[in-house]
């Protein structure tokens, strides 16, 4: 997973992966109406009132995934990849992928709890999800 | 009274390219140009008397140079695969407004073999660039399998739901000699492939092919002097609608908001309902989408997509025949399908598709662009309403 696509930060995003690069999750608050954001917007899409970013907690539930066979070739392994959705505790949706589980539809619950770690990009670091330690 | 119906705009010539799959000898704008002579010829007019163009790629302007057009109003609109149902919305309004009084649509695709295309204008600044490729949210098949579990979980359907979807267009197919898949299928062949991205194996995901389609379009005034007439399909209703513009963004990841919006708005000024509706053409890049569809369109209610299909309905004989021309899945897929669909309706409103789908008076041709992004629904008839 350290080969693969290397995102390029704009001026909107750059936040969010300077928070990544520090092993801290992201995301935007409107402090007019509550919501939380992303990705990153230039305004809340709710009311159009400025966003504030803020530290997520980093845990979450699996929404769906997938599972695939035929990686895209800048990941270069052929290994299947497990694509997620993850909704964070602040109730924002992620694409990620998840790591520490089987490619195995049997081995992966939707609605399972994940938690964030991150993973070296091209100079960046990715957040990505893995299942939680059971309590 | 809406501006469809008003001023009664007609699809007056309508065509693809002679062939469609594997065409490596033409580039993309060589199928626009096939595409285009054929649309004129069909609706009886002269390819010079269009005045509007509308096309997503390449450039419109490009196109319409090639074609040698000079036209007055143009529409380059790209929002993906439902590009051409916009095209036709668009070139309504544009007829209705006196921006133009003949419209060409036009669709020309390399998909298969990349002839003369333009790379796909993807950058990793872009949302997607940044928050789907980084993890392998690439490739359609990957991006599009996405949702598909959860879809199955939350409406109490299985892979077999997906499965019936592939075996009910390819009997369609079996008839179509244009089809690129025409072998019959059942269930356990389709479940038992290797899975390209689970839960999709290869028969759940479209075909890549070569191929255009054109469309001419003026008021139903003008088309009534013309030789082709007889033959002009009326659009009585359009809409589109946008949504999020990446996929694990989308309002619901199992209901696609865009879709319902634009075939509600559709329907309203074509002052129809489902019940009306005698054949539907559902977009179909992936086994999913007509499950989506059947359900965000209205056709039928939530969770209820699956046993529909699996009960016969859409199949030949059914009583709401879907993707009668074998669909994405068993026909063709360029990359933008939608020209493709709004072709299978009007030659079915016209009688003469290569697999009759009995008496059709009304059609619902229904696109969806980019990741579940965008989507637009025109209403078609046989007989202004």
């Amino acid at each position: 997973m350290t080969a693969g696509p290397v995102p390029v930060p704009t001026p909107l995003t750059r936040p969010f992966w300077d928070g990544s690069a520090r092993g801290e999750l992201l995301i935007q608050h409107c402090d007019a109406c509550g919501r939380s954001a992303f990705p990153p917007r230039p305004h809340c899409a709710s009311c159009a009132e400025p966003l504030r970013w803020v530290r997520a907690t980093g845990e979450g539930t699996l929404v769906t995934f997938a599972i695939n066979h035929r990686p895209d070739p800048s990941f270069e392994v052929s290994d299947p990849q497990i694509l997620a959705v993850v909704e964070l505790d602040e109730g924002v949706r992620m694409a990620t992928s998840l790591i520490g589980l089987d490619p195995d539809p049997d081995a992966i619950a939707i609605g399972m709890a994940v938690s964030v770690t991150f993973i070296p990009r091209g100079g960046l670091r990715l957040p990505v999800f893995a299942p939680q330690e059971p309590a | 009274m809406s501006v469809a119906r008003q001023q009664g705009v007609v699809i007056a010539g309508a065509a693809e390219t002679a062939r469609i799959g594997v065409i490596p000898e033409l580039s993309a704008i060589e199928l626009h140009a096939e595409a285009a002579r054929a649309a004129a010829r069909d609706a009886g007019i002269a390819l010079r008397d269009v005045d509007g163009i509308a096309a997503s790629t390449p450039f419109v302007y490009e196109v319409s140079d090639a074609l040698g057009l000079r036209p007055r109003w143009v529409d380059g609109t790209n929002v993906g695969g439902c590009s051409s149902l916009v095209h036709v919305r668009h070139a309504v309004a544009a007829i209705h407004s006196g921006a133009a009084d003949m419209v060409l649509v036009t669709h020309g695709e390399s998909g298969r073999s990349q002839v003369g295309m333009r790379p796909w204008p993807w950058s990793a600044s872009s949302m997607e660039g940044q928050f789907e490729h980084p993890y392998g949210l690439t490739a359609p098949y990957a991006t599009h399998a996405l949702p598909v579990l959860r879809f199955l979980h939350d409406t109490g359907m299985t892979r077999r739901d997906l499965a019936e979807v592939v075996v009910a267009q390819r009997e369609w197919a079996q008839g179509n000699p244009r089809a690129g898949r025409r072998t019959p299928v059942d269930l356990d062949t389709v479940l038992a492939q290797p899975p390209v991205c689970y839960p999709l194996t290869k028969e759940m995901c479209c075909l890549v092919s070569d191929g255009g389609g054109a469309l001419v379009l003026m008021s139903a005034e003008r088309a009534r002097d013309l030789p082709s007439a007889y033959r002009a399909v009326h659009v009585l209703g359009a809409a589109e609608a946008a949504e999020s513009a990446i996929l694990s963004q989308m309002d619901d990841l199992t209901s696609f908001h865009a879709s319902r919006r634009s075939t509600r708005d559709a329907l309203q000024e074509a002052n129809l309902t489902t019940g009306d509706i005698d054949h539907a053409m559902l977009y179909d890049a992936f086994a999913h989408f007509p499950l989506y569809a059947l359900e965000d369109c209205g056709f039928v209610g939530r969770g209820e997509s699956g046993g529909f299909i699996g009960d016969g309905h859409t199949r030949p004989g059914g009583r709401l025949p879907v993707n009668t021309n074998g669909g994405g899945l068993s026909y063709a897929h360029t990359g933008m399908y939608g020209m493709f669909a709004i072709q299978e309706a009007v030659r079915q409103l016209r009688g003469e598709a290569a697999l009759d789908a009995g008496r059709v008076r009304t059609s619902l041709v229904h696109g969806v662009g980019m990741m579940f992004a965008v989507a637009a629904v025109l209403v078609l008839a046989a007989e202004s309403a």
